[in-house]
């Protein structure tokens, strides 16, 4: 939350010099609470004033990126409780975890499998995100020989997870130029740990066993001068998951409360049934997590996950649209069918799809129904026959084909007859309800 | 330092509403299901303890599907031949309520007729002790003249009639009325076109601890994010106070999921899909996960695997062994 002009007013020298440009320094306190002026316009502020003007002016979940050469994840900077208040801008970042010891064929053949993946949802390549590898040997040389394998099937960023010191550092040693996420540090270990996180400008991890306890640590760790942190206050369990995941995000974005405002990393892996990792994912993606680290990679979990997160995370203002036209599939020519669909992207790309890999020939009549699927636009009046017969007549698809023959979508049967009124020379036809019955059809019907 | 925990307090409390009846109620079913009563957000005990969980319902046809995907098929095997032998197989599955969905057409492909269709609904009630949750086909005329015959033969069990929306509601209603039934009222992911259903449905004197909100949603990729959300409006207009919005919610993740190429698509689908089945539960349990999240208080699932996940998810949010310090 903004500090007013008032609470700004009284963290400045309130001489009124004028050097700022502005007559009074009340005058230019309301300025900068109206973002419309920078606070080094004053020669004169005190260093304590600045920290004070800057904390307040700090979002209320810190932004922490994990990278590597090419590769960034990000999380932090949510300011609401639920997506349909605004959005949740940054996605979190899926991790699949290693361990240094398993055998050095298993990770790299994991790794690369992981490192390669990518699923195309809707136009977009969905990929993961890094890797986390994790200590359970406990020693330095086994760590590192497991950070190499990983390193040399992927460049993308990883999450180094130990509680020794010493096997974190050699750990590093190996990981030059990138900023890898440290986990972590806990109440016993932290003062090692923050100062290697400043020397060496890692991001740090935090363990703690209550929310209290974690607050204490960030105030610690903070206070040597390391910010970037990213915490694990517990909660295992879905329950005990969800009420922490909960509070710290109401702590964030409801009371400012900066010594929780970090985003959290849970761990789904931890849960040893790998169907119920997935339901702890799922969780995770919906209930503000800003890592997520998994135990297995299996593209018939990722791929559901992946798109879960994209669906959660995508700005409920903006629905993602294609432009409207004339697509043609497979090649079309003027004796293939004319199909008309709305411009939202899952529609689109549902029809498109089903179309494509059935081999059939088909030109496809996208109009602007403003992002919505074909049920709701219809429901909403932006796709009816009035609308269609002018994609028909604007987009000249007249000029393409050589029968004049256009298949509604099943779920607007009921638009058949005024769109005869409307289009009198074509012939109206009515296809599936369903896209993935499109092929079928085709080949029966048309 | 002792931490505030921020705390909700809501002034508005979601309708408890209670599915089937016993022998002392005037049915025969061998348990009931209460949903709803909440006063707060989903599984936030340390606010308010909810009275009730979310509950689990198995969807199951009149006949073989023959629109389903292989994989419920074989997981099903010989039972779906019959709706008796299904209904038992769901039970034994874990199910807290059976969903029986009517076909539009019988075995022979002529329409399914009323007397034929109270016939199955009551050998189903006779074959399990759960109460029952019955949607027709989902054309209105079919709806409404199998949904009244169905209402009228099993006056006093209270099951739930499916679907009244606002295009067809006032028979599915009337006869929920007459018969002490209750209906699920589905909306087009829509706040507002939710809200006026139950108004229209109230209006015609029905009472709204019989009715149980269906926002309708996508599947996981399908647009669930647009339920999702118009889910968790609702259920914070409720507890708001609204009194039109306070009623439980049922959504159908079963009928989503499964008919997406994801699940029904084996050959042809790109190699980053992964396993055919293991995929399908996860697009399942994922899109029911989620909706639990929203404040789902019935889910209808289609697969066993399903069910054991997410009735291993319900226990686990409503355990509340945790304390927040």
């Amino acid at each position: 939350m903004a500090l007013t002009g008032i609470q700004i007013y009284k963290l400045l020298p309130k001489t009124n010099c004028k050097e700022c440009g502005f007559p009074t320094c009340l005058a230019f306190a309301m300025k900068l609470a109206a973002k419309q002026v920078e606070l080094s316009a004053c020669p004169y502020v005190t260093p304590e004033a600045k920290t004070q003007l800057a904390e307040s002016a700090a979002p209320p979940i810190r932004l922490v990126a994990i990278k590597s050469d090419g590769y960034e994840a990000k999380a932090g900077n949510e300011v609401v409780l639920f997506r349909h208040e605004k959005t949740f801008y940054n996605k979190p970042g899926i991790f699949i975890r290693v361990y240094d010891n398993q055998p050095v064929e298993t990770i790299r053949a994991t790794v690369a499998e992981a490192n390669a993946y990518a699923v195309n949802y809707v136009g977009i390549d969905l990929t993961v995100d890094g890797f986390a590898v994790a200590s359970a040997s406990g020693d330095p040389i086994a760590f590192t020989a497991a950070i190499q394998t990983v390193r040399a099937a992927s460049k993308r960023p990883i999450i180094l997870m130990s509680r020794d010191i010493n096997v974190v550092k050699a750990g590093l040693n190996v990981l030059k130029d990138e900023t890898p996420l440290v986990y972590g540090a806990d109440i016993k270990n932290w003062e090692g740990f923050a100062d290697l996180a400043k020397e060496s400008k890692v991001s740090l991890g935090l363990i703690a066993g209550t929310l209290a306890e974690m607050a204490e640590l960030t105030d610690k760790i903070k206070s040597k001068g390391v910010d970037d942190l990213v915490i694990d206050p517990g909660g295992r369990d879905l329950g005990a998951g969800l009420a922490i995941g909960t509070t710290v995000r109401r702590l964030a974005v409801k009371k400012n409360f900066h010594a929780l405002g970090f985003p959290v990393i849970t761990f789904p892996g931890d849960v040893s049934d790998p169907g119920m990792e997935a339901v702890q994912a799922a969780q995770a993606i919906t209930k503000y997590a800003g890592f997520i680290v998994l135990d297995h990679f299996n593209p018939a979990t990722i791929y559901p996950l992946l798109v879960l997160r994209q669906n959660i995370y995508t700005d409920p203002q903006k629905p993602i649209q294609v432009q409207p036209g004339i697509y043609e599939i497979n090649a079309p020519k003027p004796e293939s069918p004319v199909l008309v669909t709305t411009n939202f992207s899952i529609t689109y790309f549902s029809v498109a799809n089903e179309v494509e890999g059935s081999g059939l020939p088909a030109w496809l009549l996208v109009t602007d129904a403003e992002g919505m699927s074909v049920l709701t636009a219809w429901a909403a009046g932006k796709f009816d026959a009035e609308r269609i017969a002018k994609a028909v007549k604007a987009f000249n698809i007249a000029d393409k084909v050589s029968r004049k023959r256009i298949v509604l979508p099943g779920h607007v049967a009921v638009l058949s007859g005024e769109l005869e009124s409307e289009l009198p020379d074509w012939e109206i036809r009515v296809g599936p309800r369903e896209a993935v019955d499109l092929p079928a059809f085709m080949k029966q019907a048309l | 330092m002792p931490i505030e925990i921020p705390k909700d307090n809501w002034p508005g409390t979601v309708r408890t509403v209670t599915i089937g009846a016993t022998v002392v109620d005037g049915g025969t079913r061998a348990t009931t299901v209460t949903v709803g009563g909440q006063k707060n957000l989903p599984f936030l005990h340390f606010e308010n303890k909810a009275p009730n969980h979310p509950v689990v319902a198995i969807e199951i046809k009149d006949h073989r599907p023959d629109d389903w995907s292989p994989l419920l098929l074989e997981a099903w095997g010989e039972v779906v031949d019959d709706p008796v032998n299904w209904a038992k197989a769901a039970e034994a599955a874990g199910a807290d309520l059976i969903q029986l969905s009517i076909c539009l057409t019988d075995r022979e492909g002529n329409p399914t007729n009323p007397e034929a269709a109270v016939m199955t609904v009551k050998d189903v009630l006779a074959a399990t002790g759960l109460p029952l949750i019955v949607f027709g086909p989902g054309q209105a005329e079919a709806d409404n003249n199998l949904l009244v015959a169905i209402a009228e033969a099993t006056k006093g069990e209270r099951l739930v009639l499916g679907i009244a929306e606002d295009k067809n509601y006032r028979t599915i209603i009337a006869t929920a009325m007459a018969n002490g039934h209750l209906v699920n009222a589905r909306s087009p992911m829509d706040v507002n076109l939710a809200k006026q259903l139950n108004i229209l449905i109230s209006d015609m004197g029905m009472p709204l601890d019989r009715v149980l909100m269906d926002p309708t949603t996508g599947a996981l990729g399908y647009g669930i994010e647009y339920g999702y959300s118009a889910m968790e409006r609702l259920r914070q207009a409720a507890l708001q106070g609204d009194a039109m919005t306070q009623l439980p919610m049922l959504v159908t993740p079963g009928y989503e999921a499964w008919k997406t190429k994801e699940a029904k698509v084996e050959a042809g689908v790109p190699a980053a899909w992964g396993d055919w089945l293991e995929r399908s539960i996860n697009w399942e349990t994922l899109t029911a996960m989620t909706l639990i999240e929203a404040g789902a208080d019935i889910v209808v699932l289609r697969h066993a695997e399903s069910v054991r996940r997410i009735k291993l998810a319900i226990a686990d949010l409503m355990a509340a062994t945790y304390t927040l310090a």
